[in-house]
């Protein structure tokens, strides 16, 4: 009888799982049906969803119209070189924080983690005005250190969990047979926590690559990424659903692959710890 | 400038560019997202090929993002940009600000007095012309023929607001999703506020008296918030508090407005059989008055100017000269026909025998755009220009927030006089707080 229940319940569970994972999902699986549709499709009511004629002509619009591979490989910079820079500054902090705590080191904590707590908005001007004097408008460096900057509480911080999961003594034995600093940084304790670094790379990667406010206010055009590119198919007067739609998939495409071919990481990453 | 120093310069500026003085020269033009200026982008190349020595970049934005990114680059001197598109709004307020090159010497080819007289008034500040329209708009009345001959009514060609309700009473068939007329409701100031100021001047409505004293409350503003309360809550769509300019559009093609009142760039769309399914009983007609002298049509022109900023201000004013030049529009028409041209700028345009034959709302536009007049909008006189704005610097946060009172009042959430009395209040406390 139990085990009917179990049974039951797994059915159940399972239902749900998959409902709640369509409802997340359908946003971004109407954006990609609507970038097959003609314009007048896009926009029919009622609505159509699977039955209508497929065509390719809005992707081949946006490709006509504007350079995606820059766009991508601005996206890719960007996100890559924030995150891997973030990465480099945020693992010796979160060492420290987590190995060898002072009193103040939860104060830190939380005062980093304030920094998020402003809007971005509020910092824009005088960001923009220091971008004039150093010469980073429209680069890629500039994006590069102003997303790591933004996104570097949240790297020390899911690092520092991760790093409080992991026994001191190993790193104490490392240090009594004779191990630097660094090689015990490099050795003993960044092996030890690869799920949580790679987790932590993956997820700052997504959050880099769609970032959408710093992004559209300091470049122009030589550093646009994919988020500029979404942006100069959006139109308030005009109906362009499909194209925006066009444009809008094939500026998540990479990140959901990569997504995709890396959630078993990213799941055990984030869960790291969670069950003991 | 004189005569003599435009001719002076302009030479100068033709020998330094014929000699090839100057190696390549990278201009960036900030650009909105529409028909008319994606369709230059794609023509550019003839600009490039003819003058080797100049690069474009492109940067494409949504309106409003637009607006505040050029915003905030010519305040802060950014020089992120060499040509900007911006709107009849900026283009005062800027120029006065000293933020703009003057294009008083652009080539005499250029032809400036062809330009349509309301359209060069509203991008001139004391006798400098600050920007060249690209192109221009105004507002009028879109209807539908078959569903006004069903009502038994014959739209007159410049229609009083009275017919306009009449009609609207006519057409409505709730119960098979026709409404007799669509009209902005969405807040902001180019959303349902650009609609309603346009509306008020014809209800001899002002946003300011002589001193800068706001009037939202008075007997005016509150007749034309009425009216529109009492078109939009009867005859109007559900929900219309969240309509803007593409939802609207969206209604009007799939037939469910009889009549809508917005942008003479929307008679394009609509009469397009590929995206409208009326597109064959489409009619034109001037926006509605109320006998007082003055129609609620507006008049807007995104048009080209370069920030003072930019480091290539030569080679950007080659291009704003080659992208609203009479030239560039035949080089429209030779690729995409006539009926594609960027319209509203020019006396030409408008006498060519050609573009009237292939544009059916091209008398209706020509017709709207003179009927506005942003020097004098209103029927009492205004301290201010513009014809659905005013050219103050303030004039967008107080729109807006007057706006989201008014779409408020739609949504049901609050009365037309509680909604005016705020909308007042805050007027009046912004204007203190900037000192007028």
């Amino acid at each position: 009888m139990a085990r009917a229940v179990t049974q039951q319940r797994k059915i159940i569970n399972t239902v749900l799982a998959w409902g709640v994972g369509l409802l997340i999902f359908f946003p971004i699986l109407w954006t990609i049906l609507t970038s097959f549709k003609t314009e007048a499709q896009a926009i029919s009511d009622p609505p159509v969803f699977l039955f209508f004629d497929w065509t390719l002509e809005n992707y081949a619009v946006v490709q006509e119209r504007s350079d995606y591979m820059r766009y991508l490989w601005n996206s890719v910079i960007i996100a890559g070189g924030s995150t891997v820079l973030g990465i480099i500054v945020a693992v010796p902090a979160a060492w420290s924080m987590a190995f060898v705590p002072s009193t103040r080191t939860k104060d830190i904590l939380l005062w980093m983690l304030s920094t998020k707590m402003l809007p971005a908005v509020g910092v824009l001007y005088p960001i923009y005005l220091i971008f004039i004097k150093l010469g980073l408008l429209d680069s890629r460096t500039g994006l590069v250190i102003v997303l790591m900057l933004m996104n570097l509480p949240i790297i020390v911080w899911m690092l520092y969990t991760y790093f409080r999961e992991i026994p001191g003594e190993i790193l104490e034995a490392a240090r009594m047979d004779g191990a630097t600093l660094k090689e015990e940084i490099l050795y003993v304790l960044t092996p030890m926590a690869v799920p949580g670094i790679a987790s932590t790379l993956l997820l700052n990667f997504i959050l880099a690559w769609n970032e959408a406010f710093w992004t559209l206010n300091l470049t122009a055009a030589k550093a646009a990424p994919l988020t500029a590119f979404i942006a100069s198919y959006s139109s308030p007067e005009g109906l362009f659903y499909a194209k925006l739609s066009a444009a809008s998939t094939m500026a998540i495409a990479p990140i959901l692959i990569l997504g995709w071919f890396s959630q078993k990481q990213l799941v055990s990453g984030l869960t790291f710890g969670a069950v003991k | 400038m004189s005569l003599k120093n435009s001719l002076l310069t302009a030479t100068a500026l033709a020998v330094v560019t014929a000699g090839g003085a100057f190696a390549e020269t990278t201009v960036t033009i900030a650009t909105v997202n529409n028909g008319d200026m994606i369709r230059m982008q794609g023509l550019a190349d003839e600009f490039t090929a003819a003058n080797p020595d100049i690069k474009l970049e492109w940067v494409t934005l949504e309106e409003n993002v637009l607006r505040q990114r050029v915003t905030q680059d010519i305040a802060a001197k950014g020089g992120q940009f060499d040509v900007m598109t911006i709107g009849t709004y900026e283009v005062p307020i800027w120029g006065s600000q000293g933020w703009l090159v003057s294009l008083n010497d652009m080539p005499d080819e250029w032809d400036a007095d062809d330009l349509l007289p309301a359209i060069r008034g509203g991008l001139t500040v004391d006798g400098e012309l600050y920007a060249a329209p690209f192109y221009g708009e105004s507002s009028m009345v879109m209807y539908r023929t078959d569903l006004m001959e069903k009502a038994g009514l014959e739209m007159p060609a410049a229609p009083t607001w009275d017919f306009i309700k009449q009609a609207a009473a006519a057409m409505t068939d709730k119960d098979n999703e026709i409404y007799g007329i669509c009209l902005r409701g969405k807040a902001g100031w180019g959303e349902n506020m650009a609609f309603l100021t346009a509306m008020s001047n014809s209800f001899g409505a002002r946003w300011f008296d002589e001193n800068w004293q706001p009037e939202l409350n008075g007997e005016e503003w509150t007749a034309t918030v009425n009216y529109y309360m009492d078109l939009m809550n009867n005859y109007g769509p559900p929900g219309a508090s969240t309509n803007g300019f593409n939802e609207n559009l969206s209604l009007f093609q799939q037939g469910k407005c009889g009549m809508w009142i917005d942008a003479t760039v929307a008679a394009s769309f609509v009469t397009n059989p590929n995206d409208s399914t009326v597109a064959d009983k489409v009619g034109f007609a001037l926006a509605p008055d109320n006998g007082l002298g003055k129609r609620g049509n507006w008049l807007w022109a995104w048009s080209l100017a370069i920030p003072a900023g930019s480091d290539a201000t030569d080679a950007a004013k080659k291009f704003v000269a080659w992208a609203t030049s009479k030239d560039y529009t035949a080089l429209v028409a030779s690729k995409e026909g006539w009926a594609n041209v960027p319209p509203g700028t020019r006396t030409s345009l408008y006498e060519n025998p050609e573009y009237q034959s292939a544009a059916p709302f091209a008398e209706m536009t020509l017709g709207s755009i003179n009927a506005a007049d942003p020097t004098n909008p209103s029927v009492k006189p205004v301290p201010y220009t513009g014809v659905q704005f005013v050219a103050i610097p303030e004039f967008a946060g107080i729109a807006t927030q007057v706006g989201q009172e008014i779409s408020a009042a739609l949504a049901g959430q609050q009365s037309v006089a509680e909604a005016l009395e705020k909308a007042q209040a805050l007027a009046a406390d912004e204007m203190e707080a900037a000192g007028y």
